[in-house]
């Protein structure tokens, strides 16, 4: 039966019918809804984990012990869990093992636009690139097979538009093989110089292993349409090159992107008079063809930057551009916001009307940097907001001490910034920490996490308390506020700015579009009592604007948080 | 038969997945093959999104390109003119009457263009304005404009209607589907 699937659910159904039992992952677009669809199988046990770094040593952990095992994050993600990555990669496996990175080219939702394709080259490990929903499921199935037979684990690079597209898959049986036998066997588990020094000679060994086997992969497919031109590509790219030059060029598909074969490019290339190499983000493909001295193009026409597409593809290589209609005016753009009712808006209103500086990290809150609130000086990556305000602090001393905070939300505090935490108890500064705790990860479409209560499943679990992990990592001033009282919030931040120790503020209000969370009615402005200040427009919420000089509530948004009530002076504002 | 490719415009927010879904379960029913590109993550929140839908006998890409939609459905005015050079020339164009002002201009730094769909129409595009917003709230269900848009299109397109009723059953929530359904027939009703 063919259903239409989303890349990363039947990427989870890879996962289900290849019998895998272990799954362990952190939350990131593009990546996320592949251990969401893993959970939906009862047979597969699968957890958030605190961060990418934990999750992969969960999983190489399982494959050691035997079993199929699976880690998911997105690109930036990698760089948490390089780590274990470079040295799995000497121990290779047991149980086969797959990692999932999502790149995301154009940056849809990221912080940077790195091509994930450095790290398996650098760890030297088997990485394969699917381009639709049907090869992510058959890429994974694969990809088991080869970490077993290679003793290798195997990555498999996802992007945006694989990840979050829907197309047909044909459903299968699950099949699970036996768990295999465990034995202690400290020369290939055990990474200490001695052992490690003959794994390295074990890895060089293998990487040409798997270039012999990239030689003859049914995973690098030629399609030869004759003709004067050849084009090298993989993954979505694929697709564009396909859909622009159709029976126009003939194609060399790699769904092998580490190792790459050389014998195989090096007879592609010899048939056609003219070869373009066209891949997303940089030059890796290219500059393998051009180091076996090949006369390809690529970069010099599609450059290092954003996405491309069937237009992108048709416009160099054919010339050819697309007629337009135009829409005669001037459209204004449309930013993500916070929504209506965002716990978030509450501080960075009063961050921002103390115009304090504010050391961000990453989450929905990433927003408060936006105008009309514009509270956010810094956004580096996971953690950070906490560790570069010890060094703003220790740079620049009291005058930074008494005006600038790191925001973070729970689920980023708990993945890399409670050690941001323990460095400012240890190394002393006296910083002003604020976690934004809405009770779930909200940014990446609510996952739970391990301050929430529950499980990937739904389940009941453990939750780490707040104030005494920040009070058990040496700070004293410890305080909870709630973020739709604007003059506790307020008079929390200048207090803790004041005092010369560091300080911990929990801004603490859960998510307003989860289930759970009751609304009150629309608030309503009445027009009698508005001068037309325009105070309330301040806050940045998207159910406010202003009509004939009157302020007016979208009822269709609102959800009656009242934070508006408070900033309004004349009392226009009522249920 | 050659690729079609329709594309689906809107607030975060307002369903535009959903819809998404619905088309492409229908297409493929009709035994096409079918791409349905969705963006997540940071755009959700309230900016402007977009899916795409793409079916024939064989879909490559998943994405649309300015000048490549046959049809744009849109669920907010602004969006329909934002998206406008993406239409082909000759598409058509299905919006929902509805305004929602965006940032830039709730703080004043822009105005929201007036007279869109007339705008639109002078740009030689077959345009369908429904209030959609309004039939969802008949429905009584405000949240199911995107829905009642789709019940619009299925009137203007030809599919059987049993497969668009199967698609809602695999789409909507079971707790949801009766009030969907009835903001489906109301938007069918109304083209």
């Amino acid at each position: 039966m063919k259903k239409l699937m989303l890349g990363n659910a039947a990427f989870a159904r890879g996962l289900y019918e290849a019998g895998v039992t272990v799954v362990s992952s952190y939350p990131g677009t593009p990546s996320t809804e592949i251990t969401e669809y893993a959970a939906e199988y009862d047979e597969i046990y699968a957890e958030w984990a605190p961060n990418e770094k934990v999750a992969m040593e969960v999983a190489l952990g399982a494959s050691i012990a035997g079993s199929r095992s699976f880690c998911g994050m997105k690109h930036v993600g990698l760089n948490v869990a390089a780590d274990p990555l470079y040295t799995a990669s000497y121990t290779g496996v047991n149980g086969g093992m797959v990692i999932a990175v999502a790149d995301d080219p154009g940056m849809h939702s990221s912080q940077n636009e790195q091509d994930s394709r450095h790290h398996a080259i650098a760890s030297k490990v088997l990485m394969v690139e699917p381009s639709d929903s049907a090869e992510c499921k058959d890429f994974v199935k694969t990809s088991f097979e080869l970490s077993e037979e290679y003793d290798v684990p195997v990555i498999v690079r996802m992007c945006t538009r694989v990840a979050h597209s829907q197309s047909a898959v044909e459903i299968c049986d699950r099949v699970v093989p036996p768990q295999k036998e465990y034995t202690k066997n400290p020369q290939k588990y055990v990474m200490m110089p001695a052992f490690a020094r003959g794994r390295h000679v074990f890895v060089e060994e293998r990487t040409k292993k798997l270039t012999e086997y990239a030689e003859k992969s049914p995973l690098n497919k030629v399609i030869d349409n004759g003709g004067e031109i050849g084009i090298i590509t993989s993954g979505i790219s694929y697709q564009y090159a396909r859909e622009a030059m159709g029976d126009k060029a003939s194609y060399l598909k790699l769904g092998i992107i580490n190792p790459l074969p050389v014998e195989l490019i090096k007879n592609f290339c010899s048939k056609y008079k003219k070869v373009y190499v066209i891949e997303e983000l940089d030059d890796i493909i290219e500059t393998h063809c051009k180091k076996l001295g090949l006369d390809v193009v690529g970069k010099e026409l599609f450059g290092y930057i954003g996405e491309f597409s069937q237009a992108i593809v048709a416009e160099k290589l054919l010339g050819v551009k697309n007629e337009t209609v135009s829409f005669d005016g001037n459209v204004p753009v449309r930013p993500p916001v916070m929504c209506a009712g965002c716990p978030h808006r509450g501080l960075f209103y009063c961050l921002s009307k103390n115009k304090i500086t504010v050391s961000g990290d990453i989450g929905c809150y990433t927003l408060g940097a936006s105008a009309p609130l514009a509270a956010m000086d810094t956004t580096i990556c996971m953690g950070a907001s906490i560790s570069a305000l010890h060094g703003f602090n220790k740079a620049r001393g009291e005058e930074a001490e008494k005006s600038t905070v790191a925001v973070i939300g729970d689920s980023t505090f708990m993945h890399s910034g409670m050690t941001g935490l323990v460095n400012i108890a240890y190394n002393s500064t006296n910083s002003t920490v604020i976690i934004l705790d809405n009770s779930i990860t909200g940014m990446t479409g609510h996952q739970q996490n391990p301050t929430t209560g529950k499980n990937l499943k739904g389940d009941p679990a453990a939750a780490v308390n707040l104030e005494e992990l920040c009070k058990a990592i040496g700070i004293k001033r410890v305080r909870v506020v709630d973020p739709y009282n604007l003059a506790e919030t307020e008079a929390a931040i200048k207090e803790e700015l004041a005092v010369p120790e560091a300080s911990v503020i929990i801004s603490r209000r859960p998510c307003a579009l989860l289930k759970y969370v009751k609304h009150k009615p629309a608030l309503k402005v009445v027009s009698d009592k508005c001068k037309g200040c325009k105070m309330c427009l301040k806050l940045g919420c998207p159910a406010i604007s202003v009509r004939d000089g009157k302020a007016v509530i979208d009822h269709t948004q609102c959800v009656g948080c009242g934070i508006c009530t408070e900033v309004c002076k004349f009392g226009a504002i009522e249920d | 038969m050659n690729t079609r490719s329709i594309m689906i415009v809107g607030v975060g927010g307002q369903g535009s997945l959903l819809a998404s879904r619905l088309l492409g379960n229908v297409l493929l029913a009709q035994g096409h093959d079918v791409k349905v590109s969705e963006v997540h993550g940071m755009s959700q929140r309230g900016g402007s999104v977009v899916t795409y839908v793409k079916y024939g006998d064989e879909v490559w890409s998943p994405v649309i390109e300015k000048g490549e939609a046959d049809v744009i459905i849109s669920f907010e005015q602004l969006e329909a003119a934002r998206w406008l050079p993406y239409l082909k020339k000759g598409g058509k164009l299905i919006t929902s009457t509805q305004k929602l002002d965006p940032m830039p201009v709730i703080t004043g730094a822009a105005e929201y263009p007036d007279d869109i769909i007339e705008k639109l129409t002078a740009a030689g595009v077959e345009v369908t304005a429904v209030d959609a917003l309004a039939l969802a709230e008949q429905a009584g269900i405000a949240k199911a404009s995107n829905v009642a848009l789709m019940g619009v299109v299925a009137a203007k397109t030809d599919f059987d209607d049993k497969l668009w009723q199967d698609a809602l059953e695999q789409c909507v929530p079971p707790k949801f589907l009766e009030l969907n359904k009835k903001a489906f027939e109301l938007g069918k009703a109304s083209a």
